[in-house]
């Protein structure tokens, strides 16, 4: 990913800050014009609770390119504690942890380096949430 | 608008194609076609490409399709919708047919994707999901469909065999077939000891990795008569969904392709019970599932049951990827959805071979780009 592409976006991969239309309640993951759900334009910048539930989770076997040296890895869908749902990587689970309605908290780590641009990239990952 | 005829297919064999490049196999789809309608010229050309401009390094695919075909002068275009792509070149193509516009246009799907390494073909096919958010994390194609299809397994209280038993369908019709890149039998219990590729999706349930090229040739109401290859008449219809199936109101629906369906059925005026052969988009094993719920040919939860049953054979209520579908004829992504719709007319003209439905009347294919935020359905009606 180019730098000025990462950076714009950096809100939401850093702390889950997002936008929530004021009228049906949708998340938007990076600023938004309309909403995605039910056209309207007003909005409010929400950051999203950092603890929910795996709903389900997979490894990823043959990765893209970029994340060619990482495999294999996991992704997750997560339901936060307001409901949200999102996409993430996993991390610091052992096999024990690894289980569907796990309990998770997000965690920022470094997604991966040495792309088109050279730079490290950060982001959220889920972690099992202890006690 | 004017009526869409399909007056010639053209097809090459799926595989690793080392000594053929992307341009090289369009056009031999082309020349098929072409020489199958017994034009010479057509008034535009559709290329339908996904990954071209990624794999090749090659945009503008249109204008070079034009002069490797001597036809230099006449208007040409890429059209993507990711793996709809081929499909989206079809309906750019019958609009400017149905428009009048157009007495003849050329679509031509193709894709090489033997030309990129395993995790080039994996970011291909990621690009058909948002960068920003699954690409940035690393959620690939193959990551979406785990989900979905463990979401798919609780939501019904299913075993995977109920989803498995869609790639061995696939396979037990791509039996011979000469265009087919895996063109023999696989079994269930194959399917199921294969290796996690993204648990619980198996390397057996996702589509390989084959270069191909498909064509037809459009046409409208003014040529019908003058031409005399075997004709079927093309109904087309297509809609969108939000990106993310975890977004949709239920992750276990495409809705776009429900949509699609009944918008086509409508303008055909067929009823679904008419449709007597199905084209779906098996890329995994879980999006033919849900394919075939969402669209309304299965209760939700219960294709696999009819599979099982023998509903989908080729001798079947409804026949389902007569000639191995994605997963065994293979899945050259922007020149999938044109090769359905060259089966479709083959066998609406009786001229599938072996694999020959027992005198069908009206087929369906479809498309779905991403995991179903694009579906385009193609209608075909025997003359
Ligand atoms: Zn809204």
């Amino acid at each position: 990913m180019r730098v000025p592409r990462y950076w714009r976006n950096k809100l939401f991969r850093y702390r889950l800050v997002g936008w929530r239309c004021i009228n049906c309640g949708a998340f938007h993951h990076f600023k938004p014009l309309v909403c995605k759900r039910c056209g309207s334009r007003g909005f409010r910048e929400v950051e999203l609770p950092k603890t929910g539930k795996l709903l389900a989770y997979t490894v990823v076997k043959i990765a893209p390119a970029d994340f060619k040296d990482k495999a294999p890895y996991l992704i997750g869908l997560v339901e936060l504690d307001d409901g949200t749902r999102i996409l993430a990587q996993l991390t610091d689970f052992s096999q024990d942890e690894l289980k569907d309605g796990a309990r998770v908290e997000a965690v920022l780590r470094k997604i991966r380096e040495d792309g088109e641009s050279g730079i490290i990239e950060y982001g959220y990952k889920f972690r099992p949430l202890v006690g | 608008m004017g009526k869409i005829y399909v007056a010639g297919v053209g097809l090459t064999k799926i595989g690793e194609h080392w000594d053929r490049g992307l341009e090289q196999l369009m056009v031999e789809a082309a020349l098929k076609a072409l020489e199958d309608s017994g034009l010479t010229r057509v008034n535009s050309i559709y290329v339908g490409n996904m990954a071209g401009e990624f794999l090749q390094e090659q945009a503008h695919l249109g204008a070079i399709i034009a002069e490797d075909l001597g036809m230099v002068g006449t208007p040409a275009y890429r059209v993507e919708a990711a793996n709809a792509s081929g499909a989206a070149a079809i309906h750019a193509g019958a609009l400017e047919i149905a428009s009048g516009k157009a007495d003849a246009v050329l679509i031509v799907g193709g894709e090489k994707l033997s030309d990129g390494l395993a995790e080039e073909v994996s970011s291909a096919l990621l690009m058909g999901e948002r960068q920003e958010y699954e690409g940035f994390i690393g959620a690939d194609f193959y990551s979406i469909n785990a989900l979905l299809y463990k979401l798919y397994m609780k939501h019904y209280g299913v075993k995977d065999d109920m989803i498995a038993v869609f790639p061995m369908l696939s396979h037990k019709h791509a039996k011979g077939v000469a265009h087919a890149q895996y063109p023999f039998e696989v079994s269930l219990e194959k399917i199921l000891s294969s290796p996690y590729i993204s648990e619980p999706l198996r390397r057996f349930e996702v589509s390989g990795v084959g270069d191909g090229a498909a064509a037809i040739v459009l046409i409208g109401e003014k040529l019908k008569s003058k031409i005399k290859a075997p004709k079927t008449e093309l109904y087309i219809s297509s809609a969108t969904d939000f990106m993310t199936p975890f977004e949709r109101e239920d992750p276990l629906r495409f809705q776009s392709l429900g949509v699609a369906v009944n918008k086509v059925l409508d303008e055909a005026k067929v009823d679904r019970g008419d449709v007597d052969l199905i084209e779906v988009h098996d890329a995994t094993s879980i999006m033919a599932a849900i394919s075939l719920e969402s669209s309304g040919f299965a209760e939700p939860g219960e294709s696999g049951k009819l599979a099982i049953n023998g509903e989908f054979d080729l001798g079947g209520r409804l026949p389902y990827n007569t000639f191995g579908g994605l997963k065994a004829r293979g899945n050259p992504f922007g020149a999938t959805g044109v090769y359905q719709v060259v089966e479709l007319h083959l066998q609406l003209t009786g001229r599938a071979g072996k694999n020959q439905v027992d005198s069908p009347k009206v087929g369906m294919a479809q498309s779905l780009g991403g995991v179903g935020a694009t579906a385009i359905v193609t209608l075909l009606k025997a003359l």
